[in-house]
């Protein structure tokens, strides 16, 4: 495969991952907290790096899965110890992310791990960067370890499909008919930690989020079936990687910053012209009383 | 201590001490609005305005690039007012999209700019980590003017604020216009995140709006002390962090700035007087002991399976 099929393939498995975990962030209004785990995935990976003394996959998404479920024992626990949910996030991801900062500032030195990377990421090194697989031979590591998390997330949410679908729009109701909601909640954040880590080395900390979340909220403006929602939004995770890789191209710019962008326009035009709850729409048809909130 | 720094040591530590204040108290009134999460979203959405600052001007000009900044955060802000008003999007995710999408534009315009002016010349570093170490003179008047300000609108409004915050009802049966007043709110808080970016990053610029609040909310309840206590932890946590971070070779101000404020929010968790874990585990035995002693002075105490509990 050429060197643009590659990148285009890691985009795309990118997109669609964050596509399908975004749709439950966002029926679950935890969108702010894929913005707080994003962030300390850092420290997981600092710490990872710290203890093993090596960069490679599996330690990292071992760190990242730790940090990821810290921030959320974390937050939880404040939260029930009357603080209000958006500042315990507040607080609990800048300190987790102090950390980290200082962290590298101070142990790990000139390392390989620099910090810009984390967050921008570095697409263009991945099909570099490969490790050799049975029967397929040389095969890009981070398109390898997202390949892996898919089919991980994929498993997941089809599995439990009518668990999620009660735990996120009716948590009451899924406790009462004995659907561990604890145990999903955090089954769920480990997930996202995982799809985020796994995201880095392709778009970084801060692009993941917004992998994460706008193809998700693009999507819920479409339609108010869950099933239809979850493909999508991983269909516009997809579009967004590919035409934000074309912008980059196009004005040779950071590929990662283009593919945020693009997943803004996506909302954009759904914000705009979706039938249901777009703006366009509103002008157009009358207000009839399914309207109303 | 203070004898052993140097000159511009002491700019910075005055300045992260002023700063810290003024977010300490800004800080309250985010905290009532519930918009914690909010600063983290407009200082992520001040960096498109920051590098068409730079790209105007050509050079670092700091004017131009906090005007930047602010009409980019301003404008974040109410795109997320727009989202949420006129669509089921919740706040949580406009925020999240705002922020994200913001931030790549402003990379992918910061990468143009770049390969345009040769070199790194408005590094994204200091954006993201701020460059508190570099901070003369100058800067610390424009944090002693954003300072006063920031003490003056919450001190001159209080009651108004008071009004605002805990009964926009009452608020507006008298006349107060909310939207005047979101709008006062909206400015200070703009104006505190991109002077702050400068000095603690654009990260670490939400711990310093959030923290000091949340920690003095556990000494008190009443709104004034809140927001005399929250300041005073802001610029307590900034001054020490500063001081910490000079200790060591290049070593970040920001993130030790924001381990202080939690090591003060630790603190405050477990001791705090009002909601204190301590204080409520303290309660929690004072109750119990009496209940013991009713139930030992009353002839058998409480019948049980009498009653259902």
């Amino acid at each position: 495969m050429s060197y643009t099929a590659w990148i285009l393939l890691t985009a795309s498995l990118v997109g669609l991952s964050c596509g399908l975990i975004g749709v439950f962030l966002i029926l679950r209004r935890m969108a702010m907290m894929a913005d707080a785990i994003s962030h300390t995935v850092l420290l997981g990976i600092v710490t990872a790096y710290l203890v093993t003394r090596e960069l490679s996959g599996i330690h990292m998404l071992i760190g990242a899965v730790l940090a990821g479920l810290l921030t959320a024992v974390l937050v939880q626990w404040f939260h029930a110890r009357g603080v209000q949910q958006e500042a315990a996030i507040g607080v609990v991801f800048t300190s987790l992310f102090a950390i980290g900062v200082i962290l590298i500032a101070t142990k790990v030195g000139n390392a390989h791990l620099d910090i810009q990377h984390a967050l921008m990421g570095e697409i263009t090194f991945v099909p570099w960067n490969v490790i050799e697989l049975p029967w397929i031979g040389e095969f890009p590591e981070a398109t390898f370890i997202l390949l892996v998390v898919l089919a991980v997330v994929l498993l997941v949410i089809l599995t439990f499909y009518k668990e999620w679908k009660i735990t996120s729009f009716d948590p009451g109701l899924a406790a009462s008919i004995g659907i561990p909601v604890v145990f999903m909640h955090y089954l769920f954040m480990s997930l996202v930690s995982v799809t985020t880590v796994a995201a880095f080395d392709a778009v970084g900390a801060i692009m993941v989020v917004a992998m994460l979340i706008t193809p998700a909220a693009s999507a819920y403006l479409w339609t108010d079936r869950l099933s239809i929602m979850l493909v999508l939004s991983s269909s516009f995770g997809v579009i967004s990687a590919i035409v934000g890789y074309m912008i980059a191209v196009w004005l040779d710019t950071s590929i990662s910053g283009s593919m945020a962008f693009a997943t803004g326009l996506v909302f954009l035009f759904s914000f705009l012209c979706s039938p249901k709850h777009g703006m366009l729409s509103r002008y157009i048809r009358p207000v009839s009383a399914s309207d109303s909130p | 201590m203070g004898m052993l720094l140097s000159a511009n040591a002491q700019w910075v530590l005055f300045s992260t001490l002023i700063l810290g204040m003024a977010s300490g108290m800004i800080g309250c009134l985010a905290y009532w609005k519930r918009q914690s999460l909010m600063s983290d979203a407009l200082s992520h959405a001040a960096l498109p305005g920051v590098v068409i600052g730079f790209w105007l001007i050509g050079t670092k000009n700091m004017p131009v690039m906090i005007g930047g900044a602010a009409i980019s955060a301003l404008l974040g802000a109410l795109m997320i007012q727009w989202i949420r008003s006129s669509s089921r999007i919740k706040e949580d995710t406009a925020m999240g999209m705002i922020l994200s999408v913001f931030f790549g534009l402003g990379i992918m315009m910061l990468t143009i700019v770049n390969r345009f002016a040769g070199g790194n010349q408005s590094g994204l570093d200091s954006f993201i980590f701020g460059q508190a170490a570099s901070m003369v003179r100058k800067d610390v008047y424009t944090m002693l003017v954003l300072a006063a300000i920031v003490i003056l609108v919450v001190s001159l409004a209080f009651k108004e604020w008071k009004l605002f915050l805990f009964d926009p009802d009452f608020a507006r049966g008298l006349g107060l216009s909310r939207r005047l007043m979101d709008g006062i709110y909206l400015a200070v808080l703009v104006m505190v995140i991109v002077i702050g970016i400068q000095a603690v990053g654009v990260i670490l610029m939400a711990a310093l709006l959030i923290i000091p609040a949340v920690s003095a909310r556990y000494w008190t309840h009443s709104f004034k002390w809140m927001v005399i206590l929250s300041a005073i932890f802001g610029g307590g946590s900034g001054m020490i962090g500063t001081l910490i971070s000079t200790l060591g070779v290049r070593w970040p101000t920001g993130p030790f700035i924001v381990l202080a404020s939690s090591v003060l929010f630790v603190v405050s968790l477990v001791f705090g007087v009002e909601k204190g874990l301590l204080t409520k585990a303290l309660q929690i035995r004072l109750q119990k002991r009496e209940l013991r002693y009713a139930a030992a002075s009353g002839a058998k105490g409480p019948q049980r399976g009498g009653e259902v509990g």
